[in-house]
């Protein structure tokens, strides 16, 4: 039962009731399409590792629900719900996760390794932090061009100790480029808590090194996640230089589904369970009365039907011809490669 | 950078001080801050942002201050850009450069080749020009290219070597192509960057002492190897001497000896030989290095080994 509208809370940064929907949609696809993914692996039909980010949509939808149209994002492998608000599609993902000659990378990468700049997502790769000098080099292109376009790029709280984090903090710092960095704050890289990781009390505080601000927000309430972004990129759209965002997270699965996940205490998970940013989220919309419950199932409904589809669609799709794997290494393989590679030395008996 | 507005160049100390070896003086005036741009002193962070803002269209030339500092983006190199097109269908066109090699007295982190490593990583082309015209035709080569170029200028060569070159468009070096830089029927000396003058220097004395022709091949290009050029030399003169200041094992001489061995073995008539540096970190004292490092000499003794088959 909805409440008189006059005696309504009003909608933390403005969103209207349909961009709360949205949200909601976005987060409940990207929950169902890694609960397929995770029968699909069951199954066998997922090859090779498969890695959820349960408890994690929240933020991960948030954070690119604050981007505009033009802005370039580039995710971790728990970000499949920013490359969904980017506009990847749960089909473009279940190939890669089944390895389908169909999907956006040709089978040649898994889950969200792979880009599309036009809808403004680059995927990211296996080496953590190498993203962030990648992410400074397209806002840096955005400076130089005077665009009013906006680069972010998720690392997590293990990629804060690579070199490549801290180099590329540091060239996007000095040379003001328009970036926003979000440090995914979920308490472990694989078996590895922070603990182990850092000596800093909070991993905001490696902001002062780059001369930038910081925040650090409750990665589990979808509201301060996108407030928080959209200052940020609303800074950077300014002018204004690079920002670092904590948010502070748990992973409620192990890295990849193989994980036992035997190094996180029971009870901590059970915590971080009843903290559920998706729960969170559509209790505090039905009980502020921002909406109904119906409309959260017909959400819900869309879903399953989408993702159906989207499952269907992949797994009548078929794998990638062997031989596809030698085009495309460069723009334009030279004649001369051909017979060397190819037919010679690439026949060699072994 | 006259031409395209999207070239713009970014490393350490290329500003208001032209490089360390002045490759850049005067840029910074002509072509200002945004298209001349001062970096921190992280390799890493240097070729990653190049290849971001290649991805956005722009063509971006990332100076090494020494190209020994290559090894601190080996990862962005190999993992980042060079998978970039193969996996995600993106084009990369940058540019990484930067002073290489030995001859100069400069210790183990001022005077290294290392091509061997990018050599073996697909996706990457790399160039070495050893005249000023390629010089100059490679680099402009290598900006236009839609792939990621290695560009290895040998600061051995910097102030040796000089040409008189026309302006314009007409001076392109195709990335791919050999040159023959001696024509000879004896014995084939294939080499690239500043050895090819070092093998010219000893095809003229075995000339002179030996009567004996020997062919230079200065192969220009290393990714995409010029096989074609390499087979027809093999062809012509059946003995082939591959020489490159890198070290020896696991070096670009051994992948050119399969290729024949696979394409023209039945045209031979001794054994592929080396000479290449020893297998050491290249030391600094003026014995030390003149002795890692393959000298005329040695490629004069070779070549004589091999004529007599």
């Amino acid at each position: 039962m909805a409440a008189p509208a006059a005696r309504k809370a009003p909608v933390p940064a403005g969103l209207s009731a349909d961009a709360l929907l949205e949200i909601y949609y976005y987060l409940r696809l990207t929950r169902s399409l890694e609960e397929r993914l995770v029968n699909l692996y069951r199954q066998s039909k997922v090859i090779g590792g498969l890695y959820c980010s349960l408890g994690q949509e929240g933020q991960s939808v948030a954070s690119a629900y604050a981007l505009q149209p033009g802005d370039i994002l580039s995710p971790l492998i728990r970000n499949v719900g920013s490359m969904l608000v980017m506009g990847a599609t749960p089909v473009d993902l279940l190939r890669q996760y089944m390895a389908r000659g169909t999907g956006p990378s040709r089978g040649r990468d898994t889950n969200v390794h792979f880009a599309d700049l036009e809808k403004g997502y680059l995927g990211n790769i296996s080496h953590l932090g190498d993203m962030v000098p990648v992410t400074a080099g397209m806002a840096l292109s955005f400076k130089l061009r005077g665009q009013r376009r906006v680069g972010l790029v998720h690392v997590g709280d293990g990629a804060s100790s690579t070199g490549a984090f801290h180099e590329g903090m540091n060239f996007a710092a000095v040379h003001r480029v328009p970036l926003v960095v979000i440090i995914e704050h979920n308490g472990y890289a694989y078996s590895t808590p922070t603990s182990r990781q850092t000596a800093v009390e909070r991993l905001a505080e490696k902001a002062k090194a780059y001369g930038v601000p910081a925040e650090t927000v409750d990665g589990n309430d979808v509201f301060p996640v996108y407030e928080s972004t959209q200052r940020a990129v609303e800074r950077a759209r300014r002018g204004e230089g690079v920002t670092l965002i904590e948010v502070v997270t748990y992973r409620r699965k192990g890295h990849a589904e193989h994980d036992d996940q035997r190094y996180q205490p029971k009870e901590e998970r059970e915590h971080w369970a009843r903290l559920d940013p998706i729960d969170r989220y559509q209790r505090r919309l039905v009980a502020e009365g921002w909406t109904e419950e119906a409309g959260l199932q017909a959400v819900d409904h869309r879903v399953t039907a989408e993702l159906d589809a989207a499952v269907a669609t992949a797994e009548s799709e078929p794998l990638p011809h062997g031989d596809s794997a030698l085009a495309a290494v460069l723009a334009d393989p030279p004649e001369a490669e051909s017979p060397a590679a190819g037919s010679v030395g690439g026949d060699g008996a072994g | 950078m006259e031409r395209d507005e999207r070239v713009f160049i970014l490393g350490e100390d290329i500003g208001i001080y032209g490089g360390a070896f002045k490759v850049t003086e005067g840029f910074l005036d002509r072509f200002g801050s945004s298209r001349v741009i001062d970096t921190p002193i992280s390799e890493a962070a240097i070729v990653g942002a190049a290849a971001g803002a290649a991805h956005m269209g722009l063509r971006p030339v990332a100076e090494m201050q020494f190209i020994d500092f290559i090894s601190c983006a080996y990862d962005m190199l190999t993992n980042y850009v060079a998978t970039a097109r193969y996996r995600t269908g993106l084009a990369t066109p940058m540019v990484v450069r930067g002073p290489s090699g030995g001859y100069v007295r400069g210790g183990p982190f001022h005077s290294q080749m290392p091509e061997a490593a990018f050599f073996h990583t697909p996706g990457l082309k790399i160039v070495c020009p050893a005249t000023a015209r390629d010089a100059k035709g490679l680099i402009k080569a290598a900006i236009r290219d839609d792939d990621p170029v290695i560009y290895l200028e040998h600061k051995y060569l910097y102030r040796r070597i000089k040409e008189n070159l026309p302006d314009g468009d007409d001076l392109l070096t195709p990335i791919g192509k050999a040159r023959v830089a001696r024509e000879g029927t004896d014995l084939s000396l294939l080499t690239y960057s500043a050895t090819v003058w070092k093998a010219l220097e000893a095809a003229e004395e075995l000339a002179a002492k030996d009567g004996a022709s020997v062919e230079v091949l200065d192969l220009r290009t290393l990714v995409p190897l010029d096989d074609a050029a390499i087979m027809e030399s093999v062809k012509k003169t059946n003995k082939v001497l591959i020489v490159h200041e890198d070290t020896r094992t696991g070096g670009v001489a051994g992948e050119i000896a399969a290729r024949i061995n696979e394409q023209a073995f039945e045209w031979l008539d001794g054994p592929i030989l080396r000479v290449t540096a020893h297998d050491v970190p290249l030391p600094y004292s003026p014995p030390l290095e003149d002795f890692v490092l393959p000298q005329t000499a040695d490629m004069v003794t070779a070549a004589r080994r091999l004529l007599a088959y």
